[in-house]
């Protein structure tokens, strides 16, 4: 508003930043209404901050201003205009970009056409290799990875593919940046540079949209909070007037305190011996350099380290799934021969794999055949499944875990993320697996399911069962695991027991091998 | 810091590769071309007549055809999809354009007769069968029908509208006639330049323009990121229906293409004329490396692959081999090449993991 005459009052301030709103959105998917008559500004130039609980609605919102979705009600204004966006095309056009939860790559293309994906840079029409080929390397140095820019991107870890989906949104010149849940598969040193980006995106006055289940890390980043629960605005808020407990209070009506609780328990005989557990890389050195460690009965064993310490390749090899890993394994004292997956299952290892969209779920099936698909042995009467209790054990496990679905029939894509990892978990369990493999089984879930998947882990160290439990979250294993194991270029480089682990111990023991400041040599031949 | 990490691994790289397990790993990646040299080995030692110029002439004619429509079914499959109608189409724009050549455009209202320039003829029939694809492309874009069955509806109507041209008879005789102004439509299929004939031109012309397609050009690099994961490529703005009836008009294009060329060659157009080449231009696809899952492939691929299914039928007719059997080898070696490629990726990881232990 230029008038000179008038004095810009607090309220005119704070309108003149907002630069996009999204007016009384409703959204009605077929049996569930996922928002509900909810109003959201993006202030330009600041971390706009959503959060709720699974299922609350946030990349619904999301994917409406990234014209993935149309609302079913409801306006979106652009500097005060109203615009209509019907696809990711139009939302570009008006510089809105997006990080989706879900990556979203093509595993058949090298990293760099990836990243310029439907933005090709052309020279007289032919694609302009070289030049990309640079943009890419220097984003890929701006978030200080070391990320081959020709590699197919079938070949990265899940961390750093999602290094390359936020590569490809900072390629955009854009003016509002959506990221749903961007750190999701990172650790806490990616997401330190991650936040150095945003603050530079901040300073030039992007507006940033961002979503996380990360609490400390909301409250770091952001500068406006909003909430939202069970499709509808429940509170706003500026981050610095508000702490972590107000935040879950808002979000999920509960009392915060006892969420992270872990139970003493008593520990049994060894479960579990592996030795020289050893697997070459294809480029030189090793994925995993002779890892030995011994699994009790009833124990939560967690497992930290940096993105590709090695960690979920060594959940992946007792599972079964890398065949050409050398090394001994014992269950009960007895050598575990047997090398196929299914058969590891059988004798009792199940792995909650970290990337459920490509290796946790087949997205064309619905909630219930995801959920049994590892079991449906179990369910068996004679040569047919027993749809009876197939049933029964889906709706259990749908309870005990509280995945919020209006029917297990519903395909699994219909679910949001946090549900559909929920999904996962619940296909691991029903196998009854005697050890228990959990590769960051936290990822993109809220609080209150973190705090239900704890109990479980608690319920069946209690009844004997060992865990396995990698996660990046430094408070998760601390809080969680009897005893911690640090891994960094593919050698266990860190024991510690629950009394005597701290943030700062892990966080050495993580970076031993790596240079100072994340570089460094190429592989860990001096380990 | 920042230079170390980028020059230091790249000469490492090279230098480390100049050994024997790079041999065995190229080898293994040649394999359709060994496969091709293997064939015309096998041929000339047990078929004298095998390598004389007239042979090659008459095979690299042959392969010409398949080539073509092969070229256009790459871009297809690499999006994931398949073409089924391409023979049909075939079949139907040579009816076409032998009807033109022969009975012009039948006015009755009118009581004229055109008789269209050769040139109108041919590019008339090139839109045809461009557009037919266009409309295989459209159905399954539009009303999302699976490729497998909308081309395979469009493998019956080309066809029968091929037969309903001309009551099932054949055009014969396409040489037009001076006083029409329709002449030399034949030299399509006869001419030659600088010694080598104009359908071998077509091939190698088109295979560079599809190799630079899908190398260079932002479209191709989207036709294979539509086969790879076409829900990334919408969310990241390619336009997946335009990609893809473009990608189906191609595989039309081509067609017609290799309809013309028969005709010409034959100087006469039948209605059942490309039966069952949409095989031959599968096998020889699958046969080049592509995936029939989308995402991977590549043209120079799909070119030797056309070379070895065309060699292979060839020489076995040359040495007396009954019909019979050289379906039972054609199939054989078609398989036996998937085979190889799925034998390659285990071995390309075993080797990169005994060069491994050889360095330590
Ligand atoms: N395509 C769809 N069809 C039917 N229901 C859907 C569809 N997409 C989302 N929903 C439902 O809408 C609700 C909101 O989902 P949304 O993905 O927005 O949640 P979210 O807040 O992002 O959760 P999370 O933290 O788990 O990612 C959920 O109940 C979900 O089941
Ligand atoms: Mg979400």
């Amino acid at each position: 508003m230029p008038d000179p005459t008038s004095v810009p009052g607090l309220e005119t301030a704070a309108v003149e930043n907002i630069i996009l709103t999204a007016e009384n959105i409703t959204k009605i998917f077929p049996g569930t209404v996922a928002l509900e008559d909810v109003s959201f500004s993006v202030r330009q130039g600041k971390v706009n901050v959503l959060i709720g609980e699974n299922g609350a609605g946030k990349s619904t919102l999301m994917k409406i201003l990234a014209g993935v979705e149309r609302p079913t009600h409801g306006r979106i204004l652009l500097d005060g205009r109203e615009i209509q966006l019907h696809s990711p095309l139009d939302a570009n056009r008006f510089g809105i970009g997006i990080i989706y939860q879900e990556l979203n790559l093509c595993a058949n293309l090298s990293v760099v056409d990836n990243i310029f994906l439907a933005r090709e840079k052309t020279r007289s029409g032919l694609i302009a290799h070289k030049p990309q080929r640079e943009q890419a390397r220097e984003l890929i140095n701006r978030l200080e990875q070391k990320i081959d820019p020709d590699q197919l991107l079938g070949d990265l870890r899940l961390g750093e593919q999602q290094i390359v989906e936020i590569a490809k949104a900072l390629a955009q010149d854009v003016r509002i940046l959506i990221m749903d849940e961007p750190t999701s598969a990172l650790s806490a040193a990616e997401v330190e540079v991650l936040f150095r980006i945003i603050r530079e995106l901040k300073s030039r006055g992007v507006a940033i949209i961002y979503i996380s289940h990360k609490l400390e890390e909301l409250l770091q980043i952001g500068d406006y909070i909003t909430i939202l629960r069970d499709g509808r605005k429940v509170a706003e808020a500026e981050a610095k007037d508000i702490n972590v407990p107000w935040l879950i209070e808002k979000m999920v009506g509960r009392n915060p305190a006892n969420l992270f609780t872990r139970k003493e328990h008593q520990l049994g005989n060894v479960l579990l011996k592996v030795e020289n557990m050893t697997m070459p890389r294809a480029g030189g050195g090793y994925l995993l350099d002779h890892v030995s460690f011994e699994l009790r009965e009833g124990e939560i064993l967690g497992f930290y380290g940096l993105m590709g310490a090695g960690r979920s390749d060594l959940v992946d090899c007792l599972a079964g799934a890398r065949p050409q890993a050398t090394g001994r394994i014992q269950l009960n004292g007895q050598p575990v021969t047997v090398t196929t997956i299914s058969e590891r299952i059988e004798s009792g290892f199940v792995l909650v794999p970290e990337d459920r969209q490509r290796y946790g779920l087949v997205q064309t099936l619905s909630v219930m055949d995801n959920m049994l698909l590892a079991s449906l042995k179990k369910y068996l009467k004679g040569i047919f499944l027993a749809r009876k209790e197939e049933k029964a054990a889906t709706d259990q496990q749908i309870k005990e875990l509280s995945v919020r679905v209006a029917n297990p029939l519903q395909p699994i894509t219909a679910l949001s993320g946090g549900n559909q990892q929920k999904v996962v978990v619940g296909k691991g369990l029903l196998t009854h697996p005697k050890v228990l493999l959990l590769d960051e089984p936290t990822r993109g879930i809220d609080v209150g399911a973190k705090s239900e998947i704890f109990e479980i882990m608690n319920r069946l160290a209690a009844q004997k069962y060992g865990v396995i439990f990698v996660s990046s979250e430094l408070k998760e294993v601390l809080a969680m695991s009897d005893r911690i194991l640090v891994m960094s270029k593919g050698a266990i480089t860190g024991e510690f027991s629950h009394q005597e682990a701290t943030e700062e111990k892990l966080v050495a023991a993580s970076a031993v091998g790596h240079g100072p400041s994340n570089g460094g040599n190429h592989h860990g031949s001096g380990n | 810091m920042d230079q170390e990490t980028k020059t230091n691994p790249a000469p490492m790289k090279k230098r480390r590769n100049i050994t024997k397990t790079d041999v065995q790993q190229f080898l293994l990646r040649g394999r359709a071309f060994i496969a091709l040299i293997l064939v015309f080995v096998v041929f000339t030692s047990l078929t004298p007549q095998f390598l004389t110029t007239g042979n090659i002439v008459i095979m690299s004619k042959h392969v010409a055809i398949n080539a073509l429509l092969a070229i256009g079914m790459t871009f297809v499959i690499l999006t994931g999809g398949i073409d089924l109608s391409v023979g049909s189409i075939v079949g139907m724009v040579a009816m076409i354009a032998g009807g033109l050549i022969n009975e012009g455009i039948n006015l009755p209202q009118l009581g004229i007769i055109i008789y269209p320039h050769t040139w109108m003829i041919v590019l008339l029939s090139l839109a045809l069968g461009t557009l037919m694809g266009a409309i295989s492309g459209f159905v399954i874009t539009r009303f999302n029908v699976a490729p497998f069955i909308a081309t395979l509806g469009m493998l019956y109507v080309a066809r029968g509208i091929a037969g309903l041209r001309n009551n099932g008879y054949t055009f014969p005789n396409l040489i037009g006639r001076p006083e029409y102004g329709n002449t030399g439509f034949e030299i399509l299929g006869a001419g030659n330049f600088l010694g080598v004939n104009y359908s071998i031109w077509l091939m190698g012309i088109l295979t560079l323009v599809a190799y630079i397609v899908t190398t260079r050009l932002p479209f191709g690099r989207h036709v294979y990121a539509i086969g790879g994961n076409e829900r990334a490529a919408e969310l990241s703005g390619v336009r997946i229906a335009r990609s893809k009836i473009i990608v189906y008009s191609i595989s039309g294009f081509c067609s017609a293409l290799v309809g013309l060329i028969i005709a010409s060659q034959l100087v006469a157009a039948h209605p059942a004329t490309g039966e069952s080449f949409e095989l031959n231009a599968i096998a020889a696809v699958v046969l080049g490396g592509t995936s029939l899952a989308g995402g991977r492939g590549s043209m120079g691929g799909t070119l030797i692959g056309a070379f070895v299914i065309g060699v292979l039928g060839d020489g076995l007719v040359m040495m007396g081999v009954s019909s019979f059997w050289q379906k039972v080898i054609k199939g054989a070696v078609i398989v036996l090449a998937v085979i190889i490629d799925q034998v390659q990726a285990r071995m390309q990881e075993r080797i990169a993991l005994q060069e491994q232990q050889e360095m330590k």
